[in-house]
Parts: structure tokens; sequence; C-alpha cells
């Protein structure tokens, strides 16, 4: 199939619609007005159902009742619409409900600004909202991936009963690249919900529910989670490596920044640093096994952690890399984006702390 | 790899332009990408957007140093010249700018933009002549890519099609004489 030309935001879509979505509910916010924009342009012509709801708080409700019935079901919202969907990501993730949240984060904190940032790392990787639980959190870094990761995320959290999430900065949303657009999954593949309140017909009867009022029930129930959160670290951690075999330095960031990073290691390298770059593609689990394999090296001296944030996700480096050699930090907020030359500069000097403190 | 940046105020077509160009580039087998920054007005304010077309995956889809820049009004040219990189080329709208980069290490081709659209049959198209100046300097996309896409896009609009193709085509003369 030939490529064509799309916005991060529809690219989204087309990989929920061609994974089997049939039901979206959002509410608009800057910078990710196309999604829902285009979803109600392309939900009726799959006969499925778009409703824009009359909050965050109630879109996030609707995904419950859908994706209770059965229905692959998903919303999107951009930051602070994700923190008011909290509460209701926190039941479905009690209930054991399979769905598909998307993030187009802009900066922070507070209403902030329209501009691309990565500062709800911890509110997505950490749980978000209250209790202990976790989603499956994937980041994309193109448009391709865009579309990719959202058709993945439904069969992952159909696959262990949890929530996932598409954890993008505001860049993806507006960045147009080619994609090659995955065939329409017949929905006949997508195996029975055996938990699903998808009507009576002679089933026996079926309860999802968040209210475990009993605490002889509810650590029973929150250990299974548990459990499953242990298999999907087991199973799902995924990372991609560019030019780390022999890399003293070694760059780490997500989404689009990763994509600077991977420029400022080539222009690093044509200057005789030894640069790589650790991507990780799943955020929860974190793909600590790459950084640990990296920091056992002898040639990596330190890592540097870039993002769009005052330093989040290099707290989750630190602990992957667990002391073996130094982590550091080069972060922007307020919607600015590193330029490569910034990374450059941050790379060198990373790399002469480490050696001053041999 | 090329790296395009095309600036002007909002209406002026620099969004669209910047997709023509990604669209050719894409149709022609190349890896693109194009990365819009516009304030939230639909006319006036200031837009941009970073166009890269290569031969190999693209991977900062930044325009920080741009290869070459088209500003389509006086205060883009002014933000943006001293950002291009040496040896890299400029197209200022002459029509409503002055051509003076304040260096001497790149190319600026001074185009009047919109009175070629004017001559064309609308202003509006000041965006495709500048284009078509593009297309001719440094032969990124075959000319014949981009009429294709203005087939492609103004196909139940054939006036429009006409004028923006007469502007393209006074673009590319401008250069090519």
């Amino acid at each position: 199939m030939s490529k064509i030309l799309l916005h991060g935001t529809e690219a989204i879509c087309e990989g929920a619609l061609r994974n089997g979505c049939r039901a979206f509910f959002g509410y608009p916010i800057t910078p990710q007005n196309e999604v829902p924009e285009y979803m109600s342009v392309k939900m009726p012509q799959v006969g499925g159902a778009f409703v824009q709801a009359e909050s965050e708080v109630a879109a996030i409700n609707m995904v419950y009742g859908a994706a209770g019935a059965g229905i692959r079901a998903m919303t999107s919202s951009s930051s602070p619409g994700v923190s008011l969907k909290q509460e209701g990501i926190s039941y479905i993730a009690c209930a054991r409900i399979p769905c598909v949240v998307v993030n187009i984060m802009r900066a922070g904190p507070g209403l902030g600004g329209i501009l691309p940032a990565q500062g709800d790392y911890f509110q997505a990787t950490k749980g978000g909202g209250h209790g202990d639980y976790h989603l499956i959190v994937l980041a994309p870094s193109s448009v391709q991936e865009a579309c990719d990761f959202t058709y993945r995320a439904f069969d992952l959290s159909d696959r262990y009963r949890v929530p996932a999430m598409i954890l993008a900065d505001g860049m993806i949303g507006q960045l147009m690249e080619p994609v090659e657009l995955p065939p329409m999954r017949n929905l006949r593949e997508i195996p029975e919900k055996d938990w699903a309140t998808s009507g009576h017909y002679g089933k026996d009867r079926r309860i999802l529910n968040s209210l475990i009022i009993k605490p002889e029930d509810l650590e029973p129930h929150v250990n299974e989670l548990q459990k499953t959160y242990d298999e999907i670290y087991a199973n799902e951690r995924r990372a991609e490596t560019y030019r780390t075999e022999d890399a003293e330095i070694i760059l780490t960031a997500y989404g689009t920044v990763a994509r600077i990073c991977k420029s400022a290691v080539d222009k690093l390298r044509a200057q005789g640093i030894k640069a790589g770059c650790i991507r990780p593609i799943t955020l929860y689990p974190f793909p600590d096994d790459t950084y640990s394999a990296c920091a056992a090296r002898d040639c990596t001296k330190a890592f540097l952690s870039v993002e769009l944030s005052l330093g989040q996700m290099v707290e989750d480096v630190k602990l992957a890399v667990n002391g073996k050699k130094p982590v550091y930090f080069y972060g922007r907020t307020g919607g600015n984006v590193p330029e490569e030359e910034e990374i450059e500069r941050a790379a060198k000097e990373a790399l002469g702390k480490a050696e001053a403190e041999r | 790899m090329i790296r395009i940046l095309l600036a002007g105020q909002g209406g002026q077509g620099v969004l669209s332009a910047g997709r023509f160009l990604a669209e050719s580039g894409l149709h022609e087998g190349k890896e693109v990408s194009y990365l819009p920054a516009y304030g939230p007005e639909m006319r006036g304010g200031t837009a941009n957007c970073s166009v890269i077309v290569a031969e190999d995956p693209i991977a900062s889809p930044l325009c920080t140093v741009p290869d070459v820049l088209i500003a389509l009004n006086a205060p883009s040219f002014h933000k943006f010249a001293p950002r291009v990189k040496s040896g890299g080329i400029i197209i200022v709208n002459g029509s409503v700018s002055d051509a003076y980069a304040g260096r001497d290490d790149v190319r600026v081709i001074d185009l009047p933009a919109n009175d070629l659209a004017m001559e064309a049959g609308d202003i509006r198209s000041a965006n495709m002549a500048a284009l078509g100046a593009l297309v001719a300097a440094t032969g990124l996309v075959r000319e014949q890519s981009i009429v294709n896409c203005l087939q492609e896009k103004f196909v139940a609009k054939p006036r429009v099609l006409d004028c923006n193709r007469r502007a393209f085509e006074a673009g590319l003369a401008a250069v090519k004489k």
C-alpha cells in the first residue's frame, strides 16, 4: 500500500479505527482538537459512536460504560483535560476494563500553554489517579508510530485488561509525515470478552465495579492487579537503541525529542565524540533492561536524559542505571523545544563532568 | 537533505505552500516532514512551517538552521534571515519587503511575489509564486509534481487552479531568466 501524508492526530485516529475502535468520547482542547474532529467524520462511516461529551469527566465515564460493554473505546485530551479524567481512569483500572486514553501533552502546570511538553510523564507512568495502579504507556516519536502504537494499544489493553495510554507531545499532534496505514481489522477476529456486561442473553450475571468495600476482598484484587503489572513488565518492555554499541555518552529521550537527540548523536559522532541514544517505546513498563545493559559496558561513561520537563523520566533512568554510571539531565519547559546544538553542548558538559568525577 | 522554512503572515498561504511541497516530495518517493507553527488567528498573526525533503529517514523535524528560507513578509524575512545556513538561499517577497539580509554568504532572491500573483489573477497565489522560485532555484522537486498537487487540490475550482498555476509558473520564470 502506498504512503499518504497525515497529521499525527489523524494517524492516531486511523490506528484506532483500523483496530476496531467503535466508540469515541471527547471534549475539545488544543493541541488535540483534530482528534475529535477527525473521529466525528470517520466514526459514523464505520458504524461507530462519536459523542462530544459535556466535559472531560463525562467523556472518560462514557468510555467506562462503552468499554465495559465490550466495545473498543477511546478518549483523547491534552494535559489539563487528562488531569480531569484521572478519577475515571482509576475506576476503569480497578474495574479492569480495557480502553485507550490519548494525551497530547502541552506545557504546564495549570492551564499552562498550548505548545509541546512532556511534563505529564509522572502522571502517566506512576498511576495518575488515586490508588495502586498503572497504565500501559506507549510513546510514539513519528506519525507512523502514532498510528501503529494506537493500533497496538487496543490489543495490549484487551490482552491484559489494563487501560493503555498514548503519551505524545504537541509536536506529534501537528507534525505531518508519510504513513502506511494498516489494513482494517476484521472485528470478528477480536477475541470474545468473557467479562463484558454486554447483555444477559442466557449468560451468567456479570458485574464490573470498582467499589470493593471489604478489606479481605480488596487486597486480593489489588494483588491480582500487581500480578498483571509484573506480567506486563516481563513481556512488554520495548526500547530502540541508536549507535549505543561503543558509545561513551548515551543520550536518552522519548517522543519527538528522541529524534532531535538522534540528529545530535550524528553531529557529535562527526566531531569524534562517541554518542548514542536510547529511546523508550514503552514508558510503562520502563525498558530498564536496555539501560542496565548499556550501563554494564566499559565504554559507557555517562547518561544524559533530555526531556521537555524539569526532570521526570530521568528518575527512572537513574533506577535502571542503578548507580553504575552517572546520570545527568537537560530539559526545557514552557513549550520550548531544544535545538540540536543545545543537546550537543549538554552532552559534552555531561561527558566532561563524568570524566572529572572519576 | 534540504530543510526549508516558510514564513509569513497568517492567511498568506505559507502552510498551504509547505503542504504542497511535502506532498510533492512524497509523490516522488522521498522522505518528507511538515511541521507547522502558528497562533490561534485564522488571518493575521504569524505563521511558519518547517518542511524537510530527504533521501534518507528524517531524524529531527525542526528547521532551526534552514537551507532555504521563504519569507512572504518583511517581519519574517528579518526574523529568520540570520538563521539561514551559510551558502543557503533566501526567497523574499520583494513586493512587501526590502531584500537586505545584512549578510553576503547567502543567495537572496528578491521576488515580487504579490505582483506576480496579481498578474496571474489573484494576490492570494503569492505563495505559489514563491514555491515556483524555490523549485527553479533548488530543483528540490519536479515542476510537474507541484502542478499535479495543485490539480488534485483544486479539482473543483478551475479558476483557482489557473491562478495558482500561472503564479507558480511566473515564479519559476522569474528565477530561471
